[in-house]
């Protein structure tokens, strides 16, 4: 029986065989794809076993806007925002499943402590078992300015239930200020119980006015009369100046159709001459309309590309990434040709108020407002200011802000848009955008969705703030359906938010 | 037959039985051979206790950030327990395989402390450095291995010679069919655990697992009844394509067996324990009879009975419903990664984030493994100890199944031949099909992880197992000079 039994001894080798065959298999083939899978609990385990990084303001000394606290429970570290719904489409949120969002998604590695740059830290915990915290990063946010934005924004006073507002600096493109409205609190979002996180999320997703949304980068506006700041820029590019006369009146007819253009009031330049400056400021309809006309669709659309328009490769985030952070969907003149290949005058006509088909979002807005503070030069928006040690003092990466493109052929155009912005602000329709002892220049702008009845009306005001002939900061604010003294209580807001910003760079 | 230890056959025929060794001494002074060996075992047995000292220290080290003064605990206890067995080894079967208890103590040894280990992760962080010994299903596997080692020493106390149990082979064959049975026909409120009818269960704290028991003494059975019918079986059969086939009437016994373990794979919904039966008639009938044809009969049968179980899981459903799953979970864990396919899902993301080295003792998150414990323990210690771990434990076993089936080649009898190689090939067998079973080699069945999972049957039946495994390679060893065999 011993044959057998030698035989019987090559058959359990051939089974440990396929054992281990197999266990190289799972553990050591497919290790990877396991360790990291997503129905694998250890990897939120492990990455909650390290603290995550703070996020937070511009402002030195402030507190955190994002921060993590140690729990008893399984997973050790809770992600906090003690500014709740404020700051909630800036940070974003980082929830225990799911993708993170925002600032949350676009730092993860750094925060959480996995990137590159926190090798050191990573290394020396290999040798002392420890779990040094996460990186922390430096918004370029303004803190005042940010939080009067979202103060005002959800208590303004026509009534919107929705609206953006958006600040830059002039000189470099950081973003002082972002605010959607509706916004959420994403504390519950973050919680460690995942069906209560889960819950909260569906509550949020289900709500009116789409709160997860970030319109201040992801929506598209019509741009109503602030438009008429570009169709100048057009004008003045082609030879005019601020002070070319135009042919206004209280309506226009485009050739080839019977609609009538008329002002939006009859106390509007009912003058048969007025000129470029004098339109913008008192936001003269029918002499925009007739210009835009006279100007025509090739140099309203080249016009409009040199100042941002049809960009759809802009991310905001990390200039250090710029293919990577939230996507902003390109702004839109829309088409201004008929299928000949001539111009559509009716369409060129209401385009240039803004209307018809153009499409831009508020950052759009504001970088063209900042742009003719800063001499032209747009720079790219961006947010991360700082990536900081978890000392936090070490700085591991500061932002080197970068020109985005030059908006017109000579910065003399930017001084006389900014000549014609300021009257607006000055003597016009933009009065309640004033700051005592600064500059203020800005358009206001009252997009009509439907102009039969007038119903859902946009208040819009674009604008930049300067003292001693520096910028100090460029602002978009729009009230989504805020109906009659929209445009006024933007311009408000406007002011407000750029006097936040001037208060925390201690008025320089 | 080759036997190393034996004396020369001139020797061996002139002295048939030696009076002399009829009645053995019960003392420590020893045969210098044997002396030898048991020296070899005892520090065999001390390094292996020191190893699973190291692990308890560990686990302590990366659980608790430090390691407590009295970490060795569990470590001293099983050295005394384990001792204690080696004395009744001394005095009953000093010529016993040296191996073969260290190895099963090393095994026995990192379950308990695994099972500690999750004990303590179960734990709040500030009550893990005061728990006790005895406290948890650590400390509870800690008492079995007592009552375990306790069964084994009396089972080589009182059979002096393994040819003994021949006599009580009808006995032990029908008391392992009732077994076998008895959670068939029981209730599932009694019988039924996590969707296998394997238990009996006695109030809510204490089962068994009669399976484990019935394993050991069918086999006993199986030994005994091929060894008187091996010759008509091996002898009388006809021809087909080069082979040997038995002739109609003679596959009664085959065609009994198999039916009992299509039986228990359907009513007992348990295809593990189904292979495992099947399989060690299969490889016993074969070894006795020298034929292949056996061989290839059971795998056709066995495979054959599985496939046309599935088959019949997708059309009538019914008793073969938890068989189809479990292939379909197999099949594709992920589909289901939250509902059926959890435990598998589970299993192979322990085992994967353990990787090559593992994450240290006490370094990972087993607990998220469901019944880590019992069927999974070896996905969670793969977590920790990783591929190479796993690996080392996958050639102790291979160690313990090679030791014994030494001994079945060793041993002069046929019946201790069948026995020790059926015992040793069927403990090969389960690791097979429950390591395969967790790794996703084969459909996973309820089985337990032999001397690792935490429950009492399966322990003392296995070292019921590792008993007479010594018993057999105690008569396989001892020199002819000394008696051969001792009665």
């Amino acid at each position: 029986m011993n044959a057998p039994l030698r035989r019987v001894g090559v058959v359990v080798m051939v089974l440990f065989g396929l054992l281990f065959a197999n266990l190289n298999w799972v553990q050591a083939y497919k290790g990877n794809d396991y360790r990291t899978s997503q129905y694998n609990d250890r990897v939120q385990i492990d990455e909650y076993n390290r603290q995550r990084g703070y996020i937070m303001v511009s402002n030195p000394g402030s507190k955190p806007i994002a921060l993590s606290t140690a729990t008893k429970g399984n997973l050790k570290y809770l992600r906090s925002y003690p500014n709740g719904a404020a700051y909630a489409h800036v940070i974003g949120y980082k929830p225990v499943n799911g993708a993170a969002t925002g600032i949350e998604q676009l730092e993860n590695d750094f925060l959480s402590g996995t990137s590159d740059k926190l090798f050191a830290d990573r290394l020396r915990d290999i040798f002392t078992g420890s779990y040094t915290a996460g990186g922390n990063v430096t918004l370029t946010l303004s803190k005042t300015a940010q939080d009067t934005a979202y103060k005002e924004l959800t208590g303004n006073k026509v009534g919107a239930k929705s609206g953006a507002v958006i600040a830059l600096d002039p000189n470099t493109g950081a973003i002082l200020a972002m605010t959607s409205f509706p916004s959420f609190d994403p504390n519950p979002l973050v919680a460690h119980d995942t069906g209560k996180a889960a819950a909260a999320y569906n509550k949020v997703a289900g709500q009116a006015g789409n709160p997860l949304l970030n319109r201040a980068l992801q929506e598209t506006y019509p741009p109503a009369s602030t438009f008429k700041v570009l169709v100048s820029a057009a004008a003045l590019e082609n030879g005019n100046n601020p002070d070319t006369p135009l042919q206004a009146g209280p309506g226009y007819q485009a050739p080839g159709t019977t609609h009538v253009i008329k002002n939006a009031t009859s106390g509007t330049c009912p003058e048969s001459q007025i000129t470029l400056k004098e339109a913008l400021t008192v936001s003269c309809n029918t002499a925009y309309a007739r210009l835009g006309v006279e100007l025509g669709s090739q140099r309203l659309n080249d016009t409009v590309r040199r100042w941002g328009y049809y960009d759809d490769d802009l991310r905001i985030g990390n200039l250090s990434a710029p293919d990577r952070g939230t996507k902003v969907p390109e702004s839109v003149l829309g088409p201004l040709t008929t299928s000949s290949g001539g111009d559509d005058k009716p369409a060129i006509a209401i385009s240039s108020i803004g209307l018809n088909e153009v499409k831009v979002t508020p950052l759009q807005n504001a970088m063209v407002a900042a742009a003719i503070a800063n001499d032209c030069s747009q720079m790219r928006p961006y947010l991360v200011e700082r990536l900081v040690g978890p000392d936090l003092t070490t700085n591991l990466y500061a932002a080197a802000p970068k020109q985005l493109r030059t908006t017109c052929s000579n910065s003399s155009i930017a001084a006389q848009l900014r000549e014609m912005m300021v009257s607006v602000v000055e003597n016009g329709t933009g009065r309640k955008a004033q700051i005592d002892g600064y500059v203020v220049g800005g358009k206001t702008g009252t997009g009509t969705a439907d102009e039969e009845t007038n119903t859902g009306s946009d208040g819009w005001f674009i604008g930049f703030a300067m003292k001693d002939g520096k910028p100090l900061a460029a602002v978009a604010v729009i009230l989504d359906d805020a109906g009659k003294g929209g445009s006024g209580e933007a311009a408000r807001i406007a002011g407000l938010v750029m006097h936040g910003v001037i208060k925390d760079k201690g008025g320089k | 037959m080759t036997t190393p230890h034996t004396a020369p056959p001139a020797a061996a025929a002139a002295v048939p039985e030696t009076p002399v060794a009829a009645k053995p001494s019960l003392s420590f002074r020893l045969d210098p051979a044997a002396r030898k060996v048991r020296r070899t075992e005892l520090w065999l047995l001390l390094l292996g206790m020191a190893m699973v000292a190291g692990y308890l220290a560990a686990v302590e080290a990366n659980m608790l950030d430090t390691v407590t003064m009295d970490f060795w605990y569990p470590a001293g206890v099983l050295t005394a327990v384990f001792l204690g067995l080696h004395v009744v080894i001394r005095l009953r079967a000093p010529f016993a395989d040296p191996v073969l208890i260290p190895v099963v103590a090393l095994l026995n040894g990192f379950g308990v402390a695994f099972l500690r280990r999750l004990d303590l992760g179960r734990a709040d962080a500030d009550a893990r450095p005061d728990l006790a010994i005895f406290a948890g299903d650590g400390g509870k596997q800690l008492l079995w291995t007592l009552i375990a080692v306790t069964g084994a020493a009396a089972l080589l106390w009182v059979v002096r010679d393994h040819r003994e149990i021949s006599k009580f082979a009808w006995t032990l064959g029908f008391g392992g069919i009732i077994l076998v049975l008895l959670p068939a026909v029981l209730p599932g409120s009694v019988s039924e655990v996590n969707g296998a009818k394997l238990w009996i269960r006695f109030g809510s704290f204490f089962a068994i697992q009669p399976g484990e028991f019935a394993k050991l003494m069918l086999l006993a059975f199986f030994a005994y009844y091929l060894v008187r019918k091996r010759e008509v079986l091996a002898l009388a059969s006809r021809r087909v394509l080069g082979i040997d086939f038995p002739r109609g009437r003679d596959l009664g016994p085959v065609i009994v067996v198999w039916a009992m373990s299509l039986l228990v794979l359907v009513f007992e919904k348990d295809l593990g324990t189904s292979l495992l039966y099947f399989g060690m008639f299969v490889v016993t009938l074969y070894v006795a009879t020298e034929r292949v044809s056996w061989l290839i009969i059971g795998l056709i049968l066995f495979f054959g009975g599985a496939v046309l179980a599935y088959v019949l899981a997708g059309i009538v459903g019914g008793p073969f419903t938890n068989f189809g799953q479990r292939v379909d979970i197999w099949l594709d864990p992920f589909a289901e990664p939250y509902d059926r396919g959890y435990q598998l899902v589970q299993s192979l993301l322990g085992l994967g984030t353990g990787g090559l080295f593992g994450t240290g003792p006490g370094a990972g998150s087993p607990l998220e493994v469901p019944e880590v414990r019992n069927d999974f323990i070896f996905a969670g210690m793969g977590e920790e100890i990783g591929l190479f771990g796993l690996t080392a434990l996958l050639a102790l076993y291979l160690l313990v199944v090679s030791r014994g089936l030494r001994a079945a080649l060793a041993v002069r009898d046929s019946f201790g031949k069948l026995l020790a190689g059926g015992l040793a090939f069927t403990l090969g067998l389960q690791v097979f099909v429950i390591i395969g079973g967790i790794s996703k080699l084969i459909p996973l069945t309820g089985q337990t992880t032999p001397f690792l999972s935490a429950g009492g049957s399966s322990l003392v039946a296995n070292w019921l197992l590792v008993a007479l495994l010594l018993r057999i390679s105690d008569a396989a060893r001892t020199p002819a000079s000394t008696g051969g065999v001792r009665r």
